[in-house]
C-alpha cells in the first residue's frame, strides 16, 4: 500500500514572467504533520492551490491522495480541507450559518450536520457566539471558526495555509494545540504552510524548506539542524572570579571558538565551530586550571537552518 | 450537478445580499417609486387634464404621433382614460424593466465581484463543487432575486395602477395581454441580461463598486425602449414584446456562453 498522501515530481507553476513553484519534487506520509517552510511569496500559497485542483500546473505532476488534482479536483476537495490565509468568512452570517453552508458544500450527511456543528464549535470554544455574525468576532475566533469549517467534513489531508498569522501569542498557542490534537487524534496527515519557524519545529515531523519557488532542504528538524547548522553555542558557567581568564583561554583558541563570546546574564556564551570540538575547549579550560561547574551546548534549531540557506541564496556572508 | 450545493451557495448568496442594507434600502426604495408611487400618481390624472387644457388638444397631439396601434387600443376612451391607459399601460412598459435589471445586475456584483472582494471567494474554491456548479448557483441566485422582485412588483403595480385610476376607469384595466407576455417572457430575459453582463463586468473588475460601474450600461437599451415608445418610434403590443424577449434571449446565451468560458476557479483567484 502506497503511504504517500501526496507525491509531487517536478512541479512548476509560472505567472507571466514570475516562477511561483519550481521543479517541486517531495513526497508527504500518511499521517504526519508536514511543515512546507518558506518567506512570504516563496510559493507556499501556489503549492497549495495546484494541490487542490484549483488552479493548473505548467509542467510536471502530482498525485495527492492517489487522485489527479487536475483530472479530480471535485473528488479530492471532498476528501481534502484547506485553512486560507485569510479566514475567508462570510462576516454577515452567523457562526452557525457560515459552517452550515459549507455542510452543504462539502455533502455532510444531513442527519450529522446538526451534531456535527454543534461538537466543532464547542470543540473550538465558540458554541456561546454560535448565533452571532463573524464580523463581531476577533481575529483568533475567526481562524479557529475558519480551522472548525476546514474540518467539518473530517477530511483525510488537511493544508493550512498560515494557521496562526496574526495571531497573538495566547491565540497562536490555542490553534496551535487543535492542530496538534486534530492531526494526533483524528489521525489527519498535516500539510502546514507557514513562515514561523518556532511553530515548525515544535509541530511538524518533517519539513521542507522553499526558496523563490524552489525546494532548498527537506527533512525531520533534527537532521535539517545536523545537516546545516555545524556552529553551535555553549553556555559555560565558572566561578565569577575565574571569568576573565576563561575569555582569554577562549580568545586563543581562534581555530575552535568563532567570534567573541559574550556574557548574557553573567554567564559566558561562545560559538563554537562543530560539536566534536567541545571536548577539545573543555579540555583547554581544564588544563589552565578552570573550574567548569557546567558546559551545556544549547540545542541548534530550525531557524538557524533556515538563516543559513537564506543567506546561502541570497549570497550572504 | 450537486442540487444540494448549489442550493447552499445561493442561499448563501441571497442572504448576505439581503443582510446589506447598503444594498437593499435602495433596491427598496427603486421597488416602491416604480411600483407603488408612479402607479398611485394615476389618480392625479383626471386633474391634470383637466388644468393643462379644457379642451386636452395637447394630450391628443401626443396619442395623434403614436403607433396607429396604439391610437386603435385607445379609441373609444374619454381623455382621462386615455392619458391612464397610455401612461400605465405603455408608457410604464419599458420603465417597469428597470426593476429586475437593477436587481440582477447589484446582486450579481455583489456575488461574483464582491466576494472576490471581500476575500471570501477562496474558501468556496477549496470545496468539491465544480466550476460549472458555482457558475450556475451564482447565475440563479441573481437571476432569482430579479425575477422574485419583478413578480411582486408586477402585483402591486396591478393592485396600486387598478385602485389609483378606479374613479376614471372604473374596471380593472391592468395587466393587459402584452403585460402579462412581459412578466412571463421578457422580464426573465431582461434578468439574465443583467446579470450576465455582470458576470463578465466582474471578471475585470477588482470588487463590487468597480464592477457595478463597468455593468451600469446595461441600462442603456432600457431607457433606449422607453424613448422609443415614448416619442412613438415603436409601440410595446404582443408582438413587439416577443420579439424583444427573444433578442434579450439570444443576447443572455451568448453573454452567458462566454462568461461561463471566463468563470475558471484559477481565474478567480487573479491565477
Amino acid at each position: 500500500m502506497d503511504t504517500h498522501v501526496i507525491t509531487i515530481n517536478q512541479l512548476t507553476r509560472c505567472f507571466k514572467e514570475t516562477t511561483a513553484v519550481d521543479q517541486l519534487s517531495l513526497e508527504v506520509h500518511t499521517g504526519e504533520i508536514f511543515g512546507f517552510l518558506g518567506h512570504n511569496g516563496a510559493g507556499k500559497t501556489t503549492t497549495v492551490r495546484l494541490l487542490n485542483g484549483v488552479i493548473e500546473p505548467t509542467s510536471g505532476s502530482m498525485r495527492v491522495l492517489d487522485l489527479n488534482p487536475q483530472m479530480d479536483g471535485p473528488a479530492l476537495r471532498a476528501r481534502t480541507g484547506v485553512l486560507t490565509e485569510t479566514p475567508s468568512m462570510d462576516e454577515r452570517l452567523t457562526a452557525w450559518d457560515n459552517l452550515n453552508i459549507y455542510a452543504d458544500l462539502y455533502g455532510v450527511p444531513r442527519a450529522d450536520v446538526r451534531t456535527r456543528i454543534n461538537d466543532l464549535l464547542t470543540e473550538f470554544d465558540l458554541e456561546d457566539r454560535a448565533q452571532e455574525k463573524v464580523g463581531g468576532f476577533s481575529k483568533g475566533m475567526k481562524q479557529r471558526l475558519a480551522l472548525a469549517r476546514a474540518l467539518l467534513h473530517k477530511p483525510e489531508l488537511l493544508f493550512l495555509d498560515e494557521a496562526t498569522s496574526g495571531l497573538d501569542p495566547i491565540a497562536a498557542h490555542h490553534v496551535n494545540n487543535l492542530i496538534e490534537r486534530m492531526a494526533r487524534r483524528e489521525g489527519c496527515t498535516v500539510f502546514l504552510c507557514t513562515h514561523n519557524l518556532v511553530e515548525a519545529q515544535k509541530l511538524c515531523d518533517r519539513v521542507a524548506i522553499l526558496e523563490h519557488g524552489r525546494l532548498v532542504a527537506l527533512g525531520t528538524p533534527a537532521e535539517l539542524t545536523r545537516q546545516y547548522v555545524c556552529r553551535l553555542d555553549v553556555e559555560i558557567e565558572v566561578p565569577p572570579e575565574q571569568i576573565p581568564t576563561t575569555l582569554s583561554i577562549l580568545r586563543s583558541l581562534p581555530k575552535l571558538v568563532l567570534g567573541e563570546p559574550a556574557q548574557p546574564n553573567g554567564a559566558l556564551v561562545a560559538t563554537i565551530n562543530k560539536y566534536e570540538s567541545i571536548p577539545e575547549v573543555l579540555a583547554c579550560l581544564v588544563q589552565n586550571h578552570v573550574r567548569v561547574y557546567r558546559l551545556a551546548p544549547q540545542e541548534a534549531n530550525l531557524e538557524q537552518v533556515y538563516f543559513r540557506l537564506h543567506e546561502e541564496k541570497e549570497g550572504v556572508q | 450537478m450537486k442540487g444540494r450545493a448549489i442550493f447552499a451557495i445561493i442561499r448563501k448568496d441571497l442572504k448576505v445580499v439581503l443582510l446589506n442594507k447598503g444594498l437593499v434600502v435602495p433596491l427598496l426604495i427603486t421597488v416602491l417609486v416604480f411600483f407603488v408611487v408612479l402607479p398611485g400618481l394615476s389618480a392625479l390624472i383626471p386633474g391634470l387634464v383637466n388644468s393643462f387644457n379644457p379642451d386636452a388638444g395637447e394630450i391628443e397631439e401626443l396619442i395623434r404621433r403614436m403607433q396607429p396601434g396604439l391610437q386603435q387600443e385607445l379609441s373609444g376612451l374619454n381623455m382621462s382614460q386615455k392619458a391612464t391607459v397610455f401612461l400605465l399601460v405603455h408608457m410604464m412598459a419599458p420603465m417597469f424593466l428597470m426593476v429586475p435589471l437593477i436587481v440582477a445586475t447589484t446582486v450579481a456584483a455583489d456575488s461574483f465581484a464582491g466576494e472576490k472582494e471581500r476575500k471570501t471567494m477562496e474558501a468556496l474554491l477549496y470545496t468539491p463543487t465544480t466550476d460549472r456548479e458555482l457558475f450556475v448557483a451564482k447565475l440563479l441566485s441573481a437571476w432569482l432575486a430579479a425575477v422574485a422582485t419583478a413578480l411582486a412588483g408586477f402585483v402591486m403595480y396591478s393592485v396600486t395602477a387598478n385602485t389609483a385610476a378606479w374613479s376614471h376607469m372604473g374596471r380593472i384595466f391592468f395587466p393587459n395581454a402584452m403585460w402579462l407576455v412581459m412578466i412571463i417572457w421578457v422580464v426573465p430575459a431582461v434578468a439574465g441580461l443583467g446579470l450576465s453582463v455582470m458576470v463578465l463586468a466582474s471578471a475585470r473588475a477588482q470588487g463590487y463598486q468597480d464592477a457595478y460601474q463597468i455593468g451600469g450600461a446595461v441600462v442603456l437599451p432600457v431607457i433606449g425602449l422607453f424613448y422609443a415608445q415614448v416619442s412613438g418610434v415603436m409601440y410595446f403590443n404582443i408582438v413587439a414584446v416577443l420579439l424583444l424577449g427573444l433578442v434579450f434571449w439570444l443576447l443572455d446565451a451568448l453573454l452567458i456562453w462566454l462568461g461561463s468560458h471566463s468563470f475558471r476557479r484559477g481565474r478567480l483567484l487573479g491565477a
